[in-house]
């Protein structure tokens, strides 16, 4: 009997709790699900640092549509199992309007039916096509996919007139993604992949590869992949004297490559966000604004150089305050419909136009295709 | 012709240090039968202080001399702290302690450092070096090079000098050992100091080559374990031929066979050693001491 008493109190003063919040218009709610430790941590922790740093500016300036934003996140430590729990638990116990994340695609991929099911929008921060295509109703994604990777580089090797090329991957997710989209993209661009060789994730020595790839005979050389192994591969290229233009992937897009690579980075060429190279833009270009006003926020915040994972989480947050605006309402079927009618939003990625058969919005043009010269980055015209 | 010659040139690189990780693997084993699992963490340390030494602004001399007595502290400490308590226990839960060690080093490593790669220079050089159209690195001559004064060094050490006599002693027979009056317990930190320094300065050689990072240590540990059975488990000549053979087999098998079984190739090597020469390609044919 005590305890029902008890009982009856506290869902007493549970109900007095929510009416009193509701009088003052509740926040809305943004859940995310985020890999900020863990082997993906390098992705997941500026993306997470990018939403606190974000929801904090919006609501001291006075929310979205007259509402605070509310931030629930958790860190899923790039497990898909426990992004499966976490988003379980943003959908039913914290009754959020709309998730941003999955910074992986494993654990993207892992939410997506429950998303699907509970009718919840997600705009995921993962990579692979996998995501959008076929499109699900309920889910988004903001970063360019490996696909639209490998065809800056095939049309900048097109362009070059190489017709000939060697290929060496990585064998991680990310490695293994893209070589399949490269290998399905390339005779579109009437190139041939005449050697196709793989290395192992821990790989210290890639010269045996590389050497079969030189007899091959091929023009230019493409290496999908993430990590250390590229820059392996890079002073391994040069060591063996190959002298053919060597491609990189948006994957090792960071400064970090460059240090690790040294001196043998010099000619690379690579498909990075405008991010990157935000002061290299010209002023002419939109996206100029957006990320030179995104890096210097976060470089100031967080004393440390900005990456385009996080940038991801910014299109991620800023899609969705978009669409509220938009939609005026947390109604979750009309605020998906909103996030769908994205057009000509300026982000880091690029100028996102989603529609119901696109549930990115990007373009080529999304990407820019870089050299590294004297140990930085130059913009190829 | 050129293209075997690359294979072979890459192949004994590597191979040179899994030959130093498989001859600490065999000192410890010596000394106490126990397989030292945490082997390839020093192998991380070594590289992973010279890095950050370097960093701090120390010649590069005086970081390696430094980082070399990082991991043999390191080896000390893990025979005084961790090893030497559990003395009484059997040889199975010593090796049991030693995977501990050497997941809490890596966790260490991450905490004390980060989980990136880093660089490291190289000792004299970047240009390489064109041997018959295949190129080598300077680098990979300082591995081979430094690798067989060390192999040198650890001979005369076992074969000339008392305290080496003393630890062959120890290796042979234990009981015998301890009533000739040689210290076993001392013998046996001392094989944990050798064994680390043995595993650092293989890992300071090859960072320039490989960069390094907190988790190095876990591929070339068991690269190195392989290189030990293969070359029979406690024998150091064994250990040596052991790691070279297996650098070439991957480089070969990567390069003629395919790139995606480079790994698998060390790994099915132990299966067939263990399957068809239980005590390796060079270990002794005697029958088990009883």
């Amino acid at each position: 009997m005590r305890k029902f008493l008890l009982l009856a109190g506290a869902s007493f003063a549970l109900a007095l709790g929510a009416g009193a919040a509701g009088a003052a218009e509740p926040p809305i709610k943004i859940g995310a699900f985020l890999s900020a430790t863990g082997a993906a941590a390098f992705l997941g922790d500026p993306e997470l640092k990018t939403l606190e740093m974000y929801v904090e500016e919006i609501n001291k300036s006075g929310g979205v549509i007259g509402r605070k934003l509310e931030l629930v996140a958790y860190d899923d430590g790039g497990d898909a199992e426990k992004a499966r729990t976490f988003a379980k638990r943003l959908i039913e116990q914290d009754q959020v309007d709309v998730i941003v994340g999955g910074t992986t695609t494993g654990t993207t991929m892992a939410v997506v039916p429950l998303v699907e099911q509970a009718r919840v929008p997600l705009v995921s921060l993962a990579g692979a096509v996998v995501i959008i295509e076929p499109v699900k109703k309920w889910v988004f994604k903001t970063p360019h996919t490996d696909r639209m990777a490998c065809e800056k580089i095939f049309t900048d090797m097109k362009a070059r007139g190489f017709t000939k090329i060697g290929m060496i991957s990585g064998s991680g997710g990310f490695d293994k993604s893209m070589r399949q989209e490269c290998l399905g993209v390339a005779k579109n661009f009437g190139i041939t992949i005449a050697a196709d060789e793989t290395y192992g994730a821990s790989d210290t020595d890639m010269t045996a590869q590389l050497t079969k790839i030189r007899n091959a005979q091929v023009q230019a050389v493409v290496n999908p992949g993430f990590g250390q192994g590229p820059a392996i591969v890079t002073k391994n290229y040069r060591q063996l004297g190959m002298t053919m233009p060597l491609y990189q992937s948006h994957g090792v897009a960071s400064k970090q490559f460059i240090e690790l690579a040294g001196a043998a980075a010099e000619g690379v060429r690579l498909p990075a966000a405008a991010l990157l190279v935000a002061e290299l833009l010209p002023d002419s270009d939109k996206q100029k604004p957006v990320v030179v006003g995104y890096k210097k926020a976060y470089e100031a915040r967080y004393k440390t150089e900005v990456s385009t994972f996080g940038g991801h989480a910014y299109d991620g947050l800023f899609i969705v305050v978009d669409a509220l605006k938009r939609a005026k309402t947390t109604d979750k079927e009309k605020l998906r419909t909103a996030i769908e009618e994205t057009k000509g939003y300026i982000g880091t990625a690029g100028v996102v136009n989603m529609s119901a058969k696109d549930h990115m919005g990007l373009d080529l043009t999304a990407f820019r295709m870089l050299e590294i010269k004297n140990g930085d980055w130059t913009l190829v015209q | 012709m050129t293209e075997l010659l690359q294979f072979v040139f890459s192949g004994l690189t590597v191979g040179a240090v899994y030959a130093l990780v498989a001859l600490g693997f065999s000192i410890i084993y010596n000394a106490s039968h126990v397989i030292n699992f945490a082997q390839g963490e020093f192998v991380m340390i070594g590289g992973m202080t010279t890095v950050s030494l370097m960093s701090l602004g120390l010649p590069m001399p005086a970081a390696i001399a430094l980082a070399i007595l990082v991991g043999v502290a390191v080896g000390l400490a893990l025979e005084k702290f961790a090893v030497e308590p559990a003395r009484n226990a059997s040889v199975t839960a010593l090796i049991i302690i030693t995977i501990g060690a050497s997941i809490t080093l890596r966790g260490l490593a991450q905490i004390v450092w980060d989980k990136n790669a880093h660089p490291m220079p190289p000792f004299s050089g970047d240009e390489p070096i064109v041997i018959a159209g295949a190129t080598i690195l300077p680098q990979s001559l300082w591995v081979l090079g430094a690798a067989l004064v060390i192999v040198v060094a650890l001979r005369w050490f076992f074969n000339g000098t008392l305290l080496g006599k003393a630890m062959q002693a120890v290796a042979v027979n234990r009981t015998a050992a301890r009533l000739v009056g040689i210290p076993v317990q001392s013998m046996l930190l001392l094989s944990f100091g050798l064994s680390a320094m043995l595993g650092a300065a293989a890992g300071i050689l090859i960072a320039p080559i490989t960069l390094t990072a907190y988790d190095v240590g876990i591929m070339i540990g068991l690269k190195g374990f392989a290189a030990a059975i293969l070359g029979g488990l406690g024998n150091g000549a064994g250990a040596v031929a052991g790691g070279l053979l297996l650098g070439v087999a991957e480089a070969l098998g990567a390069g003629y066979i395919s790139s995606a079984y480079k790994d698998a190739i060390a790994f099915v090597a132990i299966l067939l050693v263990l399957f068809f020469m239980p005590r390796g390609l060079f270990g002794a044919g005697s029958a088990e001491r009883v």
